[in-house]
Formats: C-alpha cells, structure tokens, sequence
C-alpha cells in the first residue's frame, strides 16, 4: 500500500517537472512565432516515432530525444513493407513511402493500409503489459494466500475489483452478471491504467483517441446485440404502451438509440481525456503567449489542479464506461419488463427506473 | 474530417487484437481465479457466520435449560428443607407429648401408690387400733367380769339387745 502511494505521487509530481522542463525544450522555438494550437494537436496526436524532447533549434541543429517505432504499411501493389521510422525521419521518403503531417502517403498517391506500431500502439502494449502483469500477480496471490486476508498489491485491488463486481455488474445487470464480469472488469482497468498513463509526461494520449474509444465502443455494442434476449427486441420493435400508430416514429428512433448509446460512450471518454490534454497543455502554453516568466506561477497553479482533476477524472470516466456498458448489457439481457426506463435514458443512474 | 477525430485502421486493428489478447488472457488466468476465490471466501464468511448465530443460539438454549434446571434444583432444596423442619418440628411435638403423657401416667401410678400405702398405712392403723381396742377392752372385760353379778348384768343387757331386735 505504502509503495502504491509513493508510486501515485511519483504521477503527481511527475507532470510538476514537465512543466518546469518544458520552457527549455520549447525556448528554442522563439525565433519562429509560437502556434499553441498546433503544439498541442501534436501532442495530443498520434506519431510515428516516440518523441521526448528537443535540446537546440528544432529545425536544424536540434538533438532530438526520440525513440523510433517500427512502420507497418501494406501497399496493394507492393505488399507489406516494415521499417524503421527513422528512415522518414525529416521528411525523408523510403520505400516509396513517407510521412506528411504524421500521416503514411505513398509517393505515387496509391493507397497505404498503415498497421504500424505508432506511438498510441506503443502505449496500448504498454497498457497491456500493465494490466497482465499487475492482476497475473494479483491472481496468484489468491492462489498462494488462498482463504487468507488479501496482502499488499492484492489489498489494493480487492475493493476495487467487488466495488466493480457489486455495484457495476450486479445492479446493472442483475443475475447474470458473471457472464460479462471479465469484460467489464478488464475495460474499467484498462480505462483507467491508460488514462493515468496518459498523464504521464511524454506519454501517448491513448483513451483520448477516437480509434481506441470506438473500439471499446463497438465491443460494447456487439456484446450488448450478442446477449439480446427477445424482450430488448420486442421493446425495440413494439415498445410496450405505445399506440400502434406511433410505431412508424418509435422503431427508427429505438433503433438509433440501439447505435447512439455506444456512441456516446465513444465520445464521452474520448472528448474528456482529450480535454484534459487540451486544458493542460494551454495552460503550459500561457509561458510561451506571454513570454514572460512571471507567468509561470500561474501556469503551475493551474496545471497541477488540472492534473489533479484529470486523476479523478481518469478513474471517473473509467467507471462510467463500465457503468454504462453494464447498463446497457443489462437491457439487452433483461427478463421481465417493467424497468423500461433503464434502457431509453438511463445515462445517469444505476437504480432501477420506477414501474409503469 | 480533421485529424483528430478521424479513427486510424491501424490503431483500430491494434486495439482490437491487443485488448482481445488482454481480455482472453485476463478472464482465464486473473478474473476467474480472483472472482471465485473472493466468491469462496465470502461464502466461508457467511457460513462461519452462520454457524457462530447457530451457536449462540444453542448457547442460549443451554443456558436457559442449566437455568431450569438451576431453579428446579432450588425448589427441590427447598422442598426437601421444608419437610425436613416439619419433620424435625413434628418430632420435637411427638417426644413433647410422649414425655407429657409419661409424666402424667408417672404421677397417676405416684398418687395410687401413695394412695395405696395410704390405705394400707390406714388399715394397719386401724387394726392396731381395733387391737388396742380389742385388748383394753379385754382387760376392762376380765376386770369388771370377775365378780358374777356383773356377768348377769351383761348377759342381761345382751338379752335386752336380742329382744328388741
């Protein structure tokens, strides 16, 4: 426990320093006028390469602290082709390939099918190295202290992981909620591991990218069809209490609601962790508007209270995922039918809707 | 579509296959093996709970029988102490009443006793006094009969008697 929370204000300090260290890697940027929007889209972005720092002038004698990522392209004429990134390092072009704005474009215009192991897969490995490692360790815990209290790392996820189990899986989805524990619990961690990474100087912006929250989204939503029972389509398609003449306007709006709740759900995560980045990085951007450093106490201010936020955060839209994804995994499995509230507006509470 | 909100097929692809990957990998060595031993536990919990209501429930019910008992012990003590003084107190009255009746009967025999040797005192009283009687009259007889006029006299006297009767 003691070493948890060492390790957690080792993450709050952490950001501390990036921003003490950040007026040395962007002053080198003064001669061109600084642009706060395009640093922080390239921040919160994708990349090909891993970049840390920049000592000097980034145009042309810069050292670049940069860990380069293997590119993956498959071209329908000429197949795969794996690479290292440091090759289209500068605008440089290989292999008929090179990258403009971070994004893969075959020199002839062909199209590029671009699998590469960006700086967003880097971290995703990272995720899942991360959350194998942890709960392996945590699972033999149970094995070897079998019957026994919970002991260290396990202590620490024990509550976590029945809180997920008792307040998530149960209430929202009532009695068959084991079925759908393993996914619930492994979408709440790696929610969270990748939102607290994130926060991390110099990580990816993982949760915050539209591909991995619509990812996570559609397994929701394939989950969520998969379970159906007949009483989710039967709602759907004859909504109880609605006069027949209605239906015509009921089934296109119940079957958009079947696709805007995972939507939703995508949206949600990706636009508050982007957000957060967002907030922060402008605030780190204030030293370089006003070029003065007496600036730099607010900006410190504020940055560590939007970074404490963005902790509660992390953990809070992890949670609401889960909660949402259980919710709605719930009405699709659900037997009897009096709750039907749950399933049209039940974004903001897990108790049951009242009955009709 | 600006950048930002364009999904990459790359990243899609990755996350597909590594979140897979994760969640396959977790469900069968990590969440099944925790989520049946937090299972287990809690059932040995509330079966230990169980038991420990159970056992106080006996507990009571022991307690509550020792009380009976306790208190039928009691009243048996009592009981037995109880008759025990009547019996002592009866006792006591019966030796009374035997030790009365004795005295009783001991002074009535005393006062015949007494009575007798009363009577018998009396009699040899009134036989030594008859004698007495008897011998002075004898000698008053033996003196006044010596000369025979006196003994006509009282053959007379005595005929006198026999007529009249």
């Amino acid at each position: 426990m003691k070493r948890l929370l060492i390790a957690l204000f080792c993450i709050l300090s952490l950001p501390v320093f990036a921003q003490e260290h950040a007026p040395t890697v962007e002053e080198a940027t003064d001669s061109e006028a600084f642009s706060p929007g395009e640093m922080i889209l390239h921040h919160i972005g994708d990349a090909h390469e891993w970049h840390f720092a920049t000592l000097g002038d980034e145009k042309e004698h810069g050292i670049h602290f940069t860990i380069p990522l293997p590119i993956i392209a498959y071209q329908a004429g000429k197949g795969l082709s794996i690479f290292s990134s440091s090759q289209l390092a500068e605008g440089k072009t290989y292999n008929g390939l090179k990258l403009e704005h971070e994004h893969l474009i075959a020199e002839d215009g062909g199209k590029v099918y671009d699998f590469s192991i960006t700086k967003n897969v880097a971290s995703l490995m990272l995720s899942a190295a991360l959350l194998l490692g942890i709960f392996f360790t945590v699972a033999s815990r149970y094995k070897t202290n079998k019957g026994g209290a919970p002991k260290g790392v396990q202590s620490f996820f024990e509550p976590i992981i029945i809180f997920i189990r008792d307040e998530v899986g149960k209430k929202a989805i009532g009695p068959k909620y084991e079925r759908y524990m393993p996914y619930l619990l492994t979408v709440f961690f790696f929610i969270w591991f990748s939102n607290l990474l994130g926060l991390l100087p110099g990580a990816a912006n993982l949760t915050g990218n539209i591909a991995v929250t619509l990812t996570l989204a559609v397994l929701t939503l394939l989950i969520t069809l998969f379970s159906s029972n007949k009483n989710y389509w039967a709602h759907i398609f004859a909504t109880p209490g609605v006069p027949k003449a209605l239906l015509p306007i009921m089934i296109p709006v119940e079957l958009i609601g079947v696709v805007v709740k995972p939507f939703s759900l995508m949206v949600r995560l990706f636009a508050n962790i982007t957000a957060g980045h967002i907030v922060i990085l402008s605030f780190i951007s204030l030293i370089f508007i006003f070029q003065s450093v007496l600036i730099s106490p607010v900006t410190l201010a504020f940055g560590l209270f939007i970074n404490m936020l963005e902790l509660l955060v992390a953990i809070l839209q992890a949670y609401i995922f889960t909660l949402l994804t259980a919710m709605y995994i719930g009405g699709a499995v659900e037997e009897h039918h009096h709750d039907a509230d749950l399933q049209i507006g039940g974004d903001n509470s897990a108790t049951p809707a009242h009955g009709h | 579509m600006p950048p930002l909100v364009t999904p990459e097929l790359g990243l899609i692809f990755w996350q597909l296959v590594i979140f897979g990957l994760v969640l396959l990998l977790l469900a069968k060595f990590a969440w099944r093996p925790i989520l049946a031993s937090l299972k287990e536990r809690e059932d040995s919990i509330e079966s230990a709970l169980r038991m420990a209501d159970q056992a106080k429930l006996e507990m009571q019910q022991l307690k509550v029988g020792n009380e009976k008992l306790l208190t039928e012990a009691r009243q048996e003590r009592d009981k037995i102490m109880q008759e025990a003084t009547q019996m002592a107190n009866q006792l006591i009255e019966q030796a009374k009443t035997k030790a009365n009746e004795e005295g009783g009967r001991m002074i009535v025999q005393a006062r015949e006793a007494i009575q007798n040797e009363k009577n018998a005192a009396l009699a040899e009283v009134k036989n030594t006094a008859a004698q007495l009687s008897i011998d002075i009259a004898e000698r008053i007889l033996r003196r006044e009969l010596a000369d025979s006029g006196s003994q006509q006299q009282l053959v007379n006297s005595y005929l006198k008697d026999v007529k009249l009767n």
